[in-house]
């Protein structure tokens, strides 16, 4: 598969190298929310939501920090418009969609310090992708975090019902099972490159 | 929504302390994973990372603190946010400029310090509210526990991974060496390890007072 | 105490338009401060490291001049002209030694980034350097420092076909041991996936850009006379 291909951005970004299993990106999320599955999911959506207009948002400044060569206010500008997107995205939902926000609306706040979301705006301007590549660099992302949040929120509902040493309670158990799972994950390398 | 004053702490060797054992921003609170994790797998880029860290904790800390009473209440967030940014942006300029290799090898994680917890934990928590010497001690603590965590993480993980520390070969050349650490699954282990052993320390100790306890209640 | 509560939730949107001002001209003049201060040295630091791998995929080069082939043509690096980024590399006598070439395909984990060396003169490849990859440490990254493997790229054959169009024969990497031509690679055994990457992108980069740099080869020599060497044109 063409690297820079629509198909090969979406697979990597979502299996292949995996935001929270092989990149640790919104590692807080993800061991924070991830107790239930129904909550994961909400947390996942809420991301996916979030990553897309971030994205966006990050493509349209960078392309006014090149044009008038301020490139050295990237950082200070993107995490200032993540901050106003997360915010103008909550005050949205909460006038037009009351049901969606109940579900999403406590979830949003901390996705402002979600290091993935900052994380996919660096990203795609380091690997300098055009408009429709970031699209599906972000779905991919996000489709991606959320599978990573529902994998490990059905492994820790399943967990509860197990008698584990006191000691291994928590936060310990969290990690060793992120780790199996970012195990599991990375036999997915080489997906798309084998045969081209 | 308290704005009660707050009791200006004394500065003493607890201030420093308490982030680095007692309130240990990795091993306690659990914050900041993504560095923790992401750049750990060698000694160097641990150490790099950690220092990045401790200097914009220390600046941020102190500007926010000098700044405490003209900062309004609703615009403080979006405030500490643009400190730190502004901190972050430095940081990554000055390392681009001592070397280029640690630049490419920390990547974006750099950058990423911006969206750490401990340190918009530490302006809103604590800076915000004592004096610029309490706040830049403890900001200086905390960073120094980061460090340390990062430190723990990055030498295991080399030294397992790839047989050495710093880059320096230490065990025979027929180690076999764990390639497993050095990948992001390593990561997750070591850290598990680590705080499975705090969690062990802290057990074995409260049993043992409360046998201690027992004990002279006991005899009394 | 409530009452001063109750003032300070008040805030007037003066002063928090003041603060964020405030704050955005301070941080905005340390950036531009530090910005300016590293510059040199940043940019410094990056001369020197893209000369080092440019010397290292090119033999006996001690100079380097950027320029932008493409389709079109060629053109001193700088001008707004469509292309690729190649670095044209001299000897100590200001003679075209070759041409440093980057290319990129997916490998095992990520995308692997390189820069090759080409000699115009031999019609062949001359040494290759990894420049950015996360392939698994102990297999797939040997493709960084392998000395067998990088023994293949002393010389790798990249003639041109008939039509001076593209390459006679593909660059391949083939099974280890099982290299017989010269244009074939000798894949790391345990490392086939990131091998085959760049034998792939060096043939993707080589089938697109050796013909134009063979058509534009004067460009290069004219360059380099007429800026270091006018006495001797």
């Amino acid at each position: 598969m063409d690297p820079d291909s629509v198909q090969f951005i979406f697979l990597n970004a979502a299996i292949v190298n995996n935001f929270v299993l092989a990149l640790f990106l919104g590692i807080c999320p993800f061991l924070g929310v991830s107790a239930k599955k129904e909550t994961a999911w909400n947390m996942g959506l809420a991301t996916m939501f979030v990553m897309l207009v971030s994205s966006v948002c990050a493509y349209g400044i960078n392309l006014l920090l090149v044009r008038f060569d301020i490139e050295f206010l990237r950082l200070i500008s993107y995490i200032a418009v993540i901050a106003s997107a997360v915010q103008l995205v909550e005050m949205a939902l909460k006038k037009f969609s009351p049901g969606l926000f109940r579900a999403l609306g406590i979830f949003l706040p901390l996705i402002t310090t979600n290091c993935a979301i900052l994380g996919l705006a660096l990203f795609q301007t380091f690997r300098e992708y055009n408009f429709i590549q970031s699209l599906a660099f972000s779905i991919g992302a996000g489709v991606g975090f959320t599978l990573a949040l529902m994998l490990m929120s059905g492994l820790r509902e399943k967990l509860e019902l197990a008698r584990v040493p006191t000691v291994s309670q928590g936060a310990a158990m969290s990690l060793m099972l992120a780790g199996l799972l970012s195990l599991a994950f990375m036999g997915f390398a080489g997906l798309g490159s084998s045969h081209a | 929504m308290t704005t009660a004053p707050h009791k200006q702490e004394q500065v003493t060797l607890d201030t420093f302390l308490r982030g680095i054992w007692e309130e240990n921003p990795v091993f306690v609170m659990l914050l900041g994973m993504c560095p923790v994790l992401a750049v750990t797998n060698s000694t160097l880029n641990a150490i790099a990372m950690g220092l990045a860290t401790l200097f914009v904790l220390v600046a941020s800390g102190t500007l926010v603190s000098l700044l405490r009473k003209m900062i309004p209440r609703e615009v403080r967030i979006a405030t500490y946010i643009i400190i730190i940014a502004t901190f972050v942006t430095m940081v990554d300029y000055a390392i681009q400029a001592i070397s280029l290799d640690l630049y490419n090898s920390l990547g974006a994680f750099i950058q990423l310090i911006v969206v750490n917890c401990v340190i918009l934990g530490r302006a809103e928590a604590y800076a915000s509210r004592q004096r610029v010497g309490a706040a830049v001690v403890n900001a200086l603590g905390m960073g120094v526990g980061f460090t340390i965590a990062l430190l723990c993480l990055g030498t295991v993980r080399e030294l397992l991974g790839a047989g050495s520390i710093l880059g320096y070969p230490v065990f025979s050349p027929d180690f076999q060496p764990w390639v497993v650490m050095i990948l992001p699954p390593g990561g997750f282990f070591v850290l598990g390890s680590w705080l499975l052993l705090f969690e062990w320390l802290k057990q074995r100790r409260e049993r043992r007072t409360l046998q201690s306890e027992g004990a002279t209640a006991h005899g009394s | 105490m409530n009452e001063s509560v109750q003032l300070r939730s008040q805030t007037s949107s003066l002063a928090m338009l003041r603060t964020l001002g405030g704050i955005a001209m301070i941080s905005g003049f340390l950036v531009v401060l530090v910005f300016q201060w590293t510059r040199p040295i940043i940019a410094e630091n990056k001369r020197i490291a893209i000369e080092k791998a440019v010397f290292q995929v090119v033999p006996n080069a001690v100079s380097r001049k950027d320029f932008v082939l493409g389709p079109e043509g060629i053109s001193p690096f700088g001008r707004k002209a469509k292309g690729e980024t190649v670095y044209a590399a001299y000897n100590s006598k200001g003679e075209l030694q070759g041409i440093a070439l980057e290319a990129a395909a997916p490998g095992y984990q990520d995308v692997i980034r390189i820069l090759y060396g080409y000699s115009p003169k031999c019609e062949c490849v001359t040494g290759i350097k990894v420049l950015k990859m996360t392939e698994t440490p102990g297999l797939g990254d040997k493709i960084a420092y392998d000395p067998d493997f990088l023994r293949n790229f002393y010389g790798l054959d990249g003639t041109l076909n008939e039509a001076r169009e593209g390459l006679a024969h593909a660059i391949v990497a083939v099974k280890h041991g099982s290299k017989t031509e010269p244009w074939q690679i000798d894949a790391i055994s345990g490392a086939t996936i990131s091998s085959k990457a760049i034998g792939r992108m060096i043939d993707a980069s080589g089938a697109r850009m050796f013909p134009l740099i063979q058509r534009h080869l004067a460009g290069f020599r004219q360059e380099v006379v007429s800026a270091e060497r006018p006495d001797e044109s």
